[in-house]
């Protein structure tokens, strides 16, 4: 579930390109769109970035489509319907690298709540017509119907690191994305912690960094948006927690969140229900 | 073929380009007669409203926001006004004003990638923006630099451009300083330059003819152009309500035949977005916004949907100017948040995303708990004006060229700027057709 982990990593296998500028193609699937926005969000490097690829497949951005194979493939959001699952293989098939981008590609996002939910019970709350929806029982990470090759966590995805790893994957490189937790950053940067300072419960001691310590920048805990770091010792901060008069129901809570579905943060929640 | 023959068309885009989420189209004809309208959304169902369920009420901006990665802020002001309401607490002042400001923020940035990167280029006969570049760099950097100018906004006061960490029930965690936004001056002086630029470019575009007769509405904010919040639902025909009675009003239908779910206001379709609140609430549009508005001729109720482009850019100029009149009046506040503890009962809370009217009700029990939530976003509002539209478009232009046909369609749906993920909590189906 790392940022840093590779199922399938071979960074350079695909390097020449016969000199031909590589194709990239990005894909939507049950998602807020918001990781997807953040690569527009790069507003100063987006028209070199598109000058560097030629943009294959992007529905959000252009309506002009062409098919596969390709050479870096971009892939947001959750697999939630039984079409998704299918979907996505044909995507792997077609692109020669896979990146999943953000917390629903990662670990099956906050929509993944209805995993631990009676699924009858959501779609009723929603539905006027519950046998119009067409869904599976859960909503779960791409690594877990194909092949990854590289995973970047985040709600959303923090995009010089996504610039990163698209410029380390095309130039055939492993990329460099840190799998500390957020309380490194935190202290880099010099805030002042907010557990020790103020008491406020937070979950920076076992969450990926990325996001730049903003909740403690903004005086906040963290509540872990960008899903766990590489094994988080999620028990003595939820000993911690307790420490500091968090009661069970609130653990729970903290744990299935945003990326409650990712192992480590699923399976500290279980500890707490 | 024999002349008694009946002549079937079907004019289908499976996925729409250029909208936030997945959705596709499909218009059928008989005998030049349109037959079936259906704008399809197949983005999944991702059940926030029951998953909702059990949350603390404090969680419910970082929760919601995660509806749309395009107007995160409307998520986190709509589910925050309704818990005050809820608890019978007003956020005013300068924690208001630094509402209204991040507000201007997302505006900024989601009107600049609509009307320059996503709906610019079907007026332009491009595929996209990064095509339109190659064409009138200038226009494409000048666009970029808009958009960044509303990030940063969003970045200073809420933490991030996408799903902002500083906002909560009652107010902030942290307070913007005055130098910080003092520093964003000189940038927002510039956009509301190229904004006002923006309204003589897109209004110079050639537009496809079409007028619709619709019911507009929007939200009432007293003397205010409504944006962070209002009180009441108006609308063109007259008509005016609380948004504690919204649900009297508006209804959501689950039909199968249109594959998706569509509001209707007091039974009928409606609109909600740039055109209505422009409608509406025009008088109250900032100095500069009126008169880019008065210098394009731009009537003072726009009915023709392929002009919101236009309208989209007023309120582009609108939302600079307002951003630059809040942060000449900021002072930074004492304390960032109000006390808010858990109350049982009911709340609602609304206010205008860039595309149109976003209401939350909750209902919590007496710890604070999330017992039910519901929610309407524009882009169901939206559904079946946007069916419309297209009905009566293919009926007047049924001699069009099928692909230039297919490409209007498509046009006439970008014109409302439909978020198809935050429609997320409806779904459609295919349904077979004979």
């Amino acid at each position: 579930m790392s940022a840093a982990s590779t199922t399938n990593g071979r960074p350079g296998k695909h390097k020449v390109l016969n000199g031909k500028r590589p194709r990239l193609s990005v894909w939507k699937f049950s998602s807020c769109d918001g990781c997807q926005l953040s690569l527009l969000d790069c507003e100063d490097e987006l028209l070199e970035l598109t000058g560097a690829v030629d943009i294959a497949y992007f529905l959000e951005a252009t309506s002009a489509t062409a098919p596969g194979p390709y050479d870096l493939t971009l892939v947001e959001g959750s697999i939630s319907t039984p079409h998704d699952a299918e979907r996505i293989h044909a995507i792997r098939r077609s692109s020669k690298t896979l990146v999943s981008i953000g917390a629903c590609a990662t670990s099956g996002g906050i929509q993944a709540l209805r995993n631990v939910a009676e699924l009858g019970d959501l779609i009723t709350a929603v539905y006027a017509h519950p046998e119009y929806i067409s869904t599976l029982r859960t909503s779960t990470a791409i690594a877990d119907h194909v092949a990854v090759d590289f995973e970047l966590q985040g709600c959303p995805i923090n995009k010089a690191q996504l610039l990163e790893v698209v410029g380390a994957l095309l130039a055939g490189r492993r990329p460099n994305v840190q799998s500390h937790s957020v309380c490194v950053e935190c202290k880099r940067a010099g805030i002042p912690c907010v557990m020790v300072a103020n008491g406020t419960p937070c979950l920076g001691p076992v969450t990926a960094a990325g996001c730049g310590a903003l909740c403690p920048l903004y005086a906040r805990g963290c509540f872990g948006c960008f899903g766990p770091k590489e094994q988080p010792n999620t028990e003595a901060l939820a000993a911690h927690w307790r420490a500091l008069g968090a009661d069970e129901p609130q653990l729970l809570r903290a744990f299935r969140g945003i990326t409650g579905n990712a192992p480590a943060f699923r399976r500290e929640a279980t500890l707490h229900e | 073929m024999s002349s008694t023959t009946p002549r079937t068309k079907t004019i289908r885009t499976d996925y729409l380009a250029r909208v936030e989420g997945e959705g596709g189209m499909l218009v059928k004809m008989r005998d030049g007669v349109v037959t079936d309208v259906q704008l399809r959304i197949y983005e999944p169902p991702r059940f926030f409203e029951g998953f909702l369920r059990g949350r603390d009420f404090r969680e419910a901006p970082d929760v919601t926001a995660r509806i749309c990665g395009i107007c995160p802020v409307a998520y986190q002001m709509s589910s925050c006004l309704a818990m005050e309401s809820l608890a019978g607490v007003e956020v005013d002042g300068q924690l208001r004003a630094l509402r209204r400001l991040l507000y201007c923020g997302e505006w900024i940035e989601s009107h600049t990638l609509h009307v320059f990167m996503l709906h610019a280029p079907d007026f332009l006969g491009v595929a996209s923006a990064v095509e339109l570049a190659a064409i009138d760099p200038g226009l494409v950097e000048t666009a970029l630099r808009l958009k960044k100018i509303g990030n940063e906004v969003m970045r200073v006061v809420g933490g991030r451009e996408v799903h902002p960490i500083n906002v909560r029930v009652s107010g902030w965690y942290k307070a913007p300083t005055l130098a910080q936004l003092e520093a964003l001056v000189p940038d927002l002086e510039w956009a509301l330059e190229a904004s006002r630029e923006a309204v003589r470019i897109v209004a110079g575009l050639e537009f496809p003819e079409l007028e619709q007769d619709y019911e507009f509405a929007a939200l009432s904010d007293g003397d205010e152009y409504p944006i962070d919040r209002g009180s009441h639902v108006v609308t063109s025909s007259g008509g005016g309500f609380p948004i504690s009675e919204f649900l009297d009003h508006v209804v959501e239908h689950h039909v199968e035949h249109s594959n998706a779910l569509h509001a209707t206001l007091d039974g009928g379709a409606y609109l909600v977005g740039p055109m209505a609140r422009y409608a509406l609430h025009r008088r109250l549009l900032s100095p500069a916004a009126r008169a880019a508005a008065d210098e394009v001729g731009l009537e003072p109720v726009v009915r023709n949907p392929f002009r919101s482009i236009v309208v989209r850019a007023v309120e582009l100029v609108h939302a600079c100017e307002e951003a630059l009149r809040l942060i000449a009046a900021y002072e930074q506040p004492a304390e960032p948040a109000l006390e808010v503890g858990p109350r049982a009962g009911t709340g609602h809370g609304a206010s205008e995303a860039p595309r149109g009217v976003l209401y939350h009700r909750y209902r919590l029990d007496d710890a604070g708990a999330i017992l039910d939530a519901k929610i309407v976003p524009p882009t169901s509002q939206n559904q079946r004006s946007i069916e419309d539209d297209l009905h009566a478009f293919v009926s007047a232009h049924a001699e069009l060229p099928e692909e230039e046909l297919r490409l209007r369609c498509e046009q006439a749906i970008r014109n409302y700027d439909p978020c198809i993920s935050c429609a997320t909590h409806f779904l459609t189906l295919e349904v077979e057709r004979t």
